[in-house]
């Protein structure tokens, strides 16, 4: 997506300084908070999606055929997701950098 | 997990209103909270937004995480900011300058934006009969400057201004019953959630947005950050809030109090309070004392309840 | 040719409005703003206007519920004093940022303590900085003028920004003067409807309030203090337009037999009238006085203020407020910063007078007048400026 440009001039900034691109901060890679990823064991989900619910960043996604996957470009690892599963299917691995 | 099917989830739209990348703590409930009532309100809804973590974390310029209208004026606002929205878009309805359609009207604030400095501007709104929905998002205390006390931080609970020292330990009064507050004005609808307990919370939101005139809803926001326990935990302590009575999940109807979420026996405060590093200076002689409590404030609504009053 | 009536000025205030057709009042009582407020609600219950007459709960909420209805692109008014306008001042200055054209009338109130129901500039001066566009008027004619003025300023869209009018409260708002209304049909030459460049709807969802953060902060002041200086053009040409309309010419500074007049009164408001039948009654004794009186407060009209005064020796500032610890009334400090720069400075005296109603006559302005003649012929720079009329001093 073409980033916002942030080192505006005034003469570029937006009347009242408003904010037109609605959710443009959904550019902002809060993944790279993480120190911890969760990792989904297929075999033990049941594709409930409360995994999806409750995560507060929305960073996770069904995929086609109904599995979640971590968005890793926004997942901070806070592990609410492994904490809820209920069929503990979600383990939380160490970032590999 | 709620009595409901827990595939009830996946009733729940997709759409994310409030969107990822904005800059809340890892496993911030009220970023959750705030989330499932984007969800729950949709589309078309304007929110006025008081000065708070939420506030913060989602308006960097020239960022913002708000894919509906949002504006921020100041703290103690909101109410008043979204009644003058709700009044401007009515009139501009009514004389035909924009098209009729139901709009949703959110204000949304903090504990502190609500039961301290916001009281004010709250009150008028609801005395008003503006037709909006008042969130207050509780955190506990005021935490976007540093976790300093408000008057809805419970008793006993460690703030950076309720330190637990030797002589005072932690904050000496009891949580201001903002809910009660908002119902003493007759307005349609009050209702407390909390995002353990999502699809409820979803439920009351869209009531709230739906029915006419002020509504006001009461997110308990567990915050990892404030409340000294691991992120991940976020939603268990949600959870053990509700199960242990201290904050009892509840809907204010045209003045008929019910409980949306019973709780059979109720939990051990002491399962929940333990959970927290704001409350590990507590003894025992302190959390029998808190016990007591809130067995005293639960046999009160459950008698509203009873009453059907 | 509209109808001339006798009509108090605060009634006159809400006609004006009502005639703007505004969409919501934000409504909060103080004295003596009072009338106004009671007036609007009067014609939205009687029907005669078709807007949301909103009774807040404080000034703070009443700034904060026209910032809310102006964000949603509605025309909106608001009018206080005083302490109301001490109690909203936070949000005064957000909406200037915010560039919502909100207009208010301010019934110029003494600002506590003590606490004083009547009539000075204290309150005026309190927002100098604000970043609102700030007119004076001096009679009831003027603030029936300047509020469909206000509006077609405000709200131009290369100016979008908030604007208050000031007004003498009592010495304006209780009395009954001559007001001639406008015709419908000139109200709708002169004010379109409100078009903002950005409101909040669905439709179009954008973001407002957002956090200025140090990378970008100072870009946004200078975004917002350009417009105000350049809203200068639009100003003086809705004055034109205005006076083409119903025959009423404004001007950022007002003068009376200025020209060649060697001692210059400059006054701010409703004192003008007062002074300048003090110029005339000096002039009958031979002396060279003048009158400059300025009305356009903010942005500060700097050209047309050093023309007015280019021939005088002296100018004689009347203020009505105090900057206390500083160099005397706030209108000379800003004067002798805007004549800084003159090759031939004119001696600068300043009285501080007529604070919290205090009765200033033709008699004292004389007075005033001849101490001033006294002090520069002594030691014109020996005291900067003088309370007049204080007992003890």
């Amino acid at each position: 997506m073409a980033k916002t440009k942030v080192d505006l001039s005034w003469q570029e900034l937006e009347i009242g300084a408003v904010v037109t691109n609605a959710g443009n901060a959904s550019e902002y890679r809060t993944g790279d908070w993480r120190s911890l990823r969760p990792v989904w064991d297929r075999d033990r989900c049941v594709k409930c999606g409360i995994c999806y619910i409750f995560c507060p960043d929305a960073a996770i996604n069904e995929t086609e055929e109904g599995w979640f996957d971590a968005d890793l470009y926004y997942c901070k690892g806070c592990g609410i997701c492994a904490n809820e599963c209920p069929t503990q299917s979600i383990k939380m691995i160490e970032e590999e950098e | 997990m709620e009595s409901t099917n827990v595939y009830a989830y996946k009733l729940i739209t997709r759409k994310e209103y409030f969107s990822p990348g904005h800059r809340a703590c890892q496993g911030c409930a009220e970023a959750l909270a705030v989330r499932l009532v984007a969800k729950a309100m949709g589309r078309d809804t304007i929110v006025a937004s008081a000065t708070g973590c939420m506030e913060i974390i989602s308006s960097p310029m020239p960022f913002t995480n708000w894919r509906v209208p949002w504006i921020h004026v100041a703290f103690e606002n909101a109410a008043a900011v979204a009644s003058g929205v709700e009044a401007g878009i009515k009139v501009l309805m009514r004389k035909g300058r924009i098209p009729k359609k139901r709009i949703n009207f959110l204000a949304m604030a903090g504990d502190g934006g609500t039961s301290d400095i916001g009281v004010q501007a709250l009150s008028g709104a609801l005395e008003r009969g503006h037709d909006f929905t008042y969130i207050c998002y509780d955190n506990e205390a005021y935490m976007n400057t540093g976790i300093q006390r408000s008057s809805s931080t419970p008793f006993g609970a460690a703030t950076t201004t309720s330190p637990a020292g030797r002589v005072v330990p932690g904050q000496i009064t009891w949580k201001k019953n903002m809910p009660e507050i908002a119902a003493a004005h007759n307005i349609p609808y009050v209702a407390t959630a909390c995002p353990s307990y999502p699809v409820d919370l979803i439920e009351k939101v869209k009531k709230a947005a739906g029915i006419k005139g002020p509504a006001y809803v009461h997110i308990l926001s567990v915050c990892p950050t404030g409340w000294r326990l691991p992120p991940h935990q976020a939603i268990k302590a949600g959870r053990f809030a509700v199960e242990t009575g201290i904050f009892p999940l509840y809907e204010v109807e045209k003045g008929r109090y019910r409980f949306t979420v019973k709780i059979g026996n109720l939990r051990p405060v002491g399962d929940y309070l333990k959970m927290q590093g704001r409350f590990s200076h507590l003894d025992e002689k302190l959390i029998d004392t808190i016990q007591k409590r809130v067995d005293k404030e639960y046999g009160k609504l459950k008698k509203k309840i009873e009453q059907g009053d | 040719m509209g109808n001339r009536i006798g009509l108090e000025v605060s009634l006159s205030a809400a006609e004006a409005v009502k005639m703007a057709d505004v969409d919501c009042i934000a409504a909060y009582p103080i004295t003596p703003q009072t009338h106004i407020v009671e007036h609007l609600s009067e014609l939205v219950n009687d029907g005669q206007l078709d807007a949301e007459f909103i009774p807040v709960e404080s000034e703070h909420s009443a700034m904060s519920v026209c910032a809310g209805v102006s964000a949603a692109g509605a025309r909106v008014f608001t009018c206080t004093s005083s302490q109301g306008l001490a109690l909203m001042n936070e949000i005064v200055h957000i909406v200037a940022s915010m560039r919502l054209p909100i207009v208010t009338i301010l019934a110029n109130r003494s600002l506590s303590g003590p606490i004083s129901i009547w009539n000075d500039h204290t309150d005026v001066m309190s927002i100098r900085d604000c970043g609102w566009i700030q007119v004076f008027v001096n009679n009831g004619q003027e603030v029936f003028d300047h509020v469909l003025f206000g509006f077609r300023v405000a709200e131009s869209q290369n100016v979008m920004l908030p604007l208050m009018i000031h007004m003498d409260g009592f010495i304006l708002t209780h009395v009954i003067e001559p007001v001639e209304m406008w015709e419908k049909e000139q109200v709708e030459r002169y004010l379109p409807p409100f078009k903002p460049v950005h409101s909040l709807h669905p439709d179009k969802p954008v973001t407002m309030g957002g956090v200025g953060m140090p990378y970008i902060f100072s870009e946004a002041k200078v975004a917002q203090d350009e417009p105000l200086i350049q809203s200068k053009g639009e100003i003086i040409s809705a004055w034109k337009e205005l006076g083409d309309i119903v025959g009423r010419y404004y001007n950022p500074v007002e003068t009376y037999k200025s020209d060649d007049a060697e001692t210059l009164f400059i006054t701010q408001g409703s004192y003008g009238e007062t002074v300048s039948m003090v110029v005339d009654e000096l002039r009958d004794e031979g002396k060279s006085v003048g009158l400059v009186m300025d009305r356009l407060w903010r942005p500060f009209p700097f050209d047309e203020f050093r023309e007015a005064v280019k021939n005088a020796n002296n100018l004689i500032v009347i203020d009505r407020a105090i900057s206390y610890g500083g160099q005397g009334g706030p209108l000379a400090i800003e004067l002798r910063a805007v004549l800084y720069k003159t090759k031939n400075q004119p001696n600068i005296t300043n009285f501080i007078c007529g604070l919290a109603g205090r009765d200033v006559t033709v008699d004292d302005f004389k007075r005033m007048y001849e101490r001033s003649m006294e002090k520069i012929k002594t030691n014109p720079l020996e005291e900067d400026y003088e309370y007049y009329g204080v007992r003890g001093k």
